[in-house]
């Protein structure tokens, strides 16, 4: 493996985007950091943001862990990161368009039409229905890594509900309240403006039959979900309803809000569940969380939803290969961010490759997703890699797997002071009447030492994440 | 041939709901084989909500009932021109691509022996459209058509087993074969107008279509061993009974339900 | 506002309330656990304690024979009985997660903190836990969520919802308390006036922490006359039946304004305090105290009923 890309010391220099926060830790005697952390702890837990963490037994109420530095980019590095991804989350937003409509990618024998139609994500049910401005993905978060000073591949694309974006304001809140210094040292771009940039983008998809300011509900699966606190949180921040699918009815070809004063109408659902749960008179006929006869009301164009069902079909690790050639496709570009190169195990000489170099590898499940259901061979003992083999050789459909990356590090505040740690970024996307971004976005980093692995349910944390302005 | 139909579904509760919600896929498709005259689709007590055409062509109507309710009640009163295209579903409009009629349901399962039974079915065959006619022949052959042996939720894996069945399971065990052997399949609802003069039917039918990549889809009637003709109404299609359901509903409610089904088919002299 | 947060807004404060009921009955009967006299009417004593308190049954089924360690473990820590301290801090807490947009950061401060301190507590040995520690600690979270309450939460109908949650549960609670009082611990109308009788009473007062505002009030003897005044229909006491229906009935009208919509549940609110004003207490011991008190409960869990209907259920059309 090549030496890993770190974001703030090159060739034993500081990097300039870094140059004050050499000094602020310098600065920092231990005992402050670690009052300060405490610190940041206690807002945490007051303002009650905790995820939860089930099946594994002691307190599901977690914190996730919260890391002071901050990782920083300049503002010409996420110029660049910004018009890739954009151009990313439009031709995602294309391909589903189109192969819910005439499927022309698959005509022109781009994507194999079995990877589209028969992909479970593939909801034929909303087929024939195109959905406002023919939008079906409104918040797309892209995983990125980094692994060199210009070096950036997506990981994996997240068309359905990405969650964890609360962290990414909470973050920069709680820093700013215990470090107001840095913010007038450095001058760092502002997220907070993202509920509004949401909301303005759930508005701009309202139906067509809607004629006045739409009412915007976040339809949450209720209290015990472990984002419950997120789906507060945006309600709140966006002053928008916080509904659960109990809350709900469908009458007259419209979906209803139960209020203390009668029912309300409501035009734009942002559902923070899954599809099978939306409606069990079209899907899961045993969801309680749904709404019964929600897709009749949202095919005929009485309400809309973010995203909209079926979009899952663009974020697969399967079609992931093939979202470098959407954007070929559709936008007549060429990708400004690069994919991992992938081996598809269902393709005979690619599953050969994976079997014989497993251990150098990262074998993913296709449907998997927060960590599990994947394998780290370099990191992975022998018995570990041959159990694997047997689930890939059973099914090898099912697997895709990539290149162990020598992902960035970040400085990060470990028990013995300050380590490298790798990080990833998840930036937030928004696509309605406009496609906007944020400038920032959630750094996950793994803090195990030497870990790549950054899920939160796996040991992750999260860091305040920068750019800075010119 | 010009067919009447006077359906009506009645849903009882033994104790009042607190209301109901349905989505119909009630409506004659629109193709070469049939033309609506008039079809009128009424809730009694209910609200009518949205309504669309899907990618299938089907099209789908919302209605939602108030409650305290302890009886729904569906009528469909029409009348449809057919005439028979030998079972080709021609001039029907989708979008939607027959590989998404590839996916294994719960209903549609493919176990051995249905593999087994596909495969020997079609051994000799010599194309598509032979291997669709033969397979419907030995699903015809396996199953023998004996009502109240099975119920709703019976699978094609089950009924094969049980060698009894009627035409819902003749028909999820053609669409099993079908997809067994990599071909397009669907579950298509509607009603079959039983003659006077031949062995009574349920007029309330169901069978499969078969996608044939050079002709499109194909009907096919294990049940009465035959390709769909002007005797055949075809409603809404799906991946089994359950998606192609004419009539799907919830009540909110601890009732339990008793459901009443009475259909007439009558052909108008000409 | 929706539905399902309106009636998790009335529930916080019925659990609040609630809460506060439990301990203060808890305090009663350690109090009366310490007199000289304990014995037969000890017992009946934490008898009558569980009964107000709505747990008779669940204890026993848990414990079998009366025992005040047990008492306290049940009204105050089990999980097990719904109605127990911890149960309903913790269903407030739950309730007030559920519905965090509805509240004011301080609101929710209060409450996560009341709730977060009670786990502390819940992992002392019990030996260290004072009964009256403990009552006193409910009172202040409580008083501190209801001056968070008061001092931060606009005016609107969450408001109200919070609001009509106290007052129905007050009356309720109130109302039992009177009548557990009353009807079993005095199985004769010969004990009225005894001695007996004035430390029941004056027990009672202390368990709506207001004997010393009934002296303030009334001054001279206590007569069961001047403490069923008191409690019932004196609309300056902040526990009596009165007031609370009075408070009820005005967020009900608050409501009504603020929709422009008046139903039922005003009317009866209305016609309630109506009656009650008009009552005297001659009356109501006429009518007989016990009397006149089941029909309170039925006549508040009506309005319940009707306040749940029109604006909980999201049946409202």
């Amino acid at each position: 493996m090549t030496e890993n890309f770190n974001e703030m010391y090159q060739g034993g220099k500081v990097r300039e985007p870094y140059r004050r926060l050499e000094d602020w830790t310098n600065a920092m005697p231990t005992e402050l950091r670690a009052m300060k952390q405490a610190e940041a702890e206690a807002l945490f837990r007051r303002i009650g943001i905790t995820f939860a963490v089930y099946g594994e037994g002691g307190d599901p109420d977690r914190l996730i862990p919260f890391d002071m530095f901050p990782r920083v980019f300049t503002q010409d590095e996420w110029r660049k990161l910004e018009r890739g991804i954009k151009q990313r989350a439009r031709a995602l937003n294309a391909f589903l368009l189109d192969v819910y409509g005439r499927a022309e990618i698959v005509r022109a024998g781009k994507i194999p039409g079995r990877l589209v139609f028969q992909n479970e994500a593939f909801e034929r049910a909303v087929t024939g229905f195109t959905p406002p401005r023919g939008i079906y993905s409104h918040i797309v978060g892209i995983d990125i890594v980094r692994t060199g000073p210009d070096e950036f591949f997506v990981l994996e694309d997240n068309c359905r509900t990405p969650s964890g974006v609360s962290y990414m304001l909470e973050n920069r809140e709680i820093m700013m309240r215990m470090f107001p210094q840095l913010f007038r040292e450095n001058r760092i771009e502002p997220v907070d403006g993202y509920p509004d940039a949401l909301r303005r983008t759930l508005a701009s998809v309202a139906p067509a039959k809607c004629d006045r300011e739409p009412n915007i509900g976040i339809l949450t699966p209720g209290h015990y979900n472990s984002a419950y606190y997120e789906h507060s949180f945006l309600a709140d921040l966006m002053g928008v309803e916080l509904v659960e699918g109990q809350d709900l009815f469908v009458e007259g070809g419209f979906c209803w809000m139960r209020t203390t004063e009668g029912p309300k109408k409501l035009d734009v659902i942002y559902r923070r569940i899954d599809d099978a749960f939306l409606d069990p008179l079209c899907f899961r006929p045993d969801s309680m969380l749904g709404i019964p006869g929600l897709m009749d009301v949202y095919r005929s164009g009485g309400v809309s939803i973010c995203s909209a069902p079926g979009a899952g079909v663009a974020d697969d690790k399967a079609v992931y290969t093939f979202v470098p050639e959407m954007v070929r496709f559709y936008l007549g570009e060429e990708p400004l961010l690069n994919n991992v190169p992938t081996w598809q195990c269902a393709k005979p000489d690619d599953y050969k490759y994976v079997l014989e170099n497993m251990a150098e590898l990262v074998v993913k499940e296709v449907h998997g997703s927060g960590g599990y259901g994947m394998l780290v061979g370099p990191k992975s003992t022998t018995e570990q890699i041959e159990a694997f083999r047997k689930k890939v050789e059973a099914h090898p459909e099912n697997y895709i797997a990539q290149p162990t990356l020598a992902l960035s590090a970040t400085p990060t505040f470990v028990q013995e002071g300050i380590a490298p740690r790798h990080v990833d970024l998840r930036p937030y996307c928004l696509v309605g009447e406009k496609i906007e971004l944020v400038p920032g976005g959630l750094t996950r980093v793994a803090l195990k030492e030497g870990s790549l692995v950054v899920n939160s349910s796996q040991g992750g944390g999260v860091k305040d994440t920068w750019v800075l302005a010119e | 041939m010009i067919l009447t139909v006077n359906h009506v579904t009645t849903y009882e509760y033994d104790a009042p709901m607190r209301g109901a919600v349905q989505s119909l896929r009630l409506f004659p498709a629109r193709f070469d084989g049939q033309r609506t005259i008039r079809w009128d689709v009424e809730v009694l007590g209910g609200t009518r909500g949205g309504s669309f055409r899907d990618g299938a062509g089907d099209k789908v109507e919302g209605w939602s009932i108030r409650g305290p309710v302890s009886e729904v009640t569906i009528s469909v009163v029409g009348q449809v021109d057919t005439t028979d295209t030998a079972g080709v579903l021609r001039g029907h409009r989708e979008t939607v691509s027959p590989l998404a009629y590839m996916r294994e349901t719960t209903a549609t399962w493919q176990s051995a022996e249905i593999r087994d039974l596909a495969h020997q079915a079609v051994e000799g065959a010599s194309d598509t459209l032979d291997r669709a006619h033969r397979l419907s022949n030995a699903v015809a052959e396996a199953i023998a058509y004996r009502p109240g042996v099975t119920h709703a939720h019976t699978t094609a894996a089950e009924a094969l087993a049980q060698g009894e069945g009627v035409c819902q399971d003749h028909a999820h065990a053609l669409i099993a074969c079908a997809r067994a052997l990599g071909l397009p399949a669907r579950y298509v609802s509607g009603y079959l107008f039983a003659r006077e003069d031949g062995e009574a039917h349920e007029a309330a039918h169901a069978w499969a279509e078969i996608w044939i990549e050079s002709i499109g889809w194909i009907g096919f009637d294990p049940a009465n061993q035959c390709c769909p003709d002007a005797r055949f109404i075809r409603l809404g299609s799906g991946l089994d009974a359950r998606e192609a359901a004419p009539i799907k509903g919830v009540a909110q409610g601890e009732g339990a339900e008793r459901l009443e089904v009475t259909v007439a088919l009558e052909q108008v002299q000409q | 506002m929706l539905s399902r947060t309106a009636e998790n807004l009335f529930w916080i404060a019925r659990y609040i309330e609630r809460a506060e009921t439990m301990a203060r009955l808890l305090e009663v009967g350690a109090r009366i656990a310490l007199m000289p006299s304990a014995g037969h009417g000890y017992r009946s004593e934490w008898e009558s304690i569980l009964q107000a308190s709505g747990t008779a049954e669940g204890f026993s089924a848990k414990y079998g024979d009366p025992v005040q360690r047990n008492i306290e473990s049940y009204l105050f820590f089990d999980r097990d009985n719904p109605s127990s301290v911890v149960s309903c801090l913790e269903r407030a807490r739950e309730n007030a997660r559920i519905v965090r947009t509805a509240l004011t950061s301080q609101v929710w401060d209060a409450l996560n903190s009341a709730f977060q301190e009670m786990r502390r507590l819940e992992r002392m040995p019990r030996s260290e836990l004072e009964v009256t520690e403990l009552t006193e600690w409910v009172n202040r979270q409580a008083a501190l969520v209801r001056g968070a309450m008061d001092a931060t939460l606009l005016r609107n109908d969450g408001y109200s919802f919070l609001n009509l949650g106290f007052a129905l549960e007050r009356a309720d609670n109130t109302a039992r308390l009177i009548d557990v009082k009353y009807f079993v611990l005095l199985p004769s109308v010969d004990f009225v006036g005894s001695g007996l009788d004035n430390y029941q009473w004056q027990t009672l007062l202390r368990a709506l922490s207001a004997h010393r505002a009934f002296h303030w009030a009334y001054g001279g003897d206590i007569t069961a006359a001047k403490i069923a005044h008191f409690l019932i229909l004196n609309p300056q006491s902040p526990r009596s039946l009165i007031t609370a229906v009075t408070m009820a009935m005005d967020h009900l009208d608050a409501l009504a304004r603020g929709y422009d919509k008046s139903g039922p549940a005003q009317m009866r609110a209305r016609a309630l305090v109506g009656e009650i004003s008009e009552t005297r207490v001659e009356e109501i011991f006429d009518e007989g105290l016990h009397e006149f008190l089941t029909r309170f409960i039925r006549d508040v869990s009506e309005l319940t009923e009707m306040v749940q209907a029109a604006y909980l259920s999201g049946e409202a059309r």
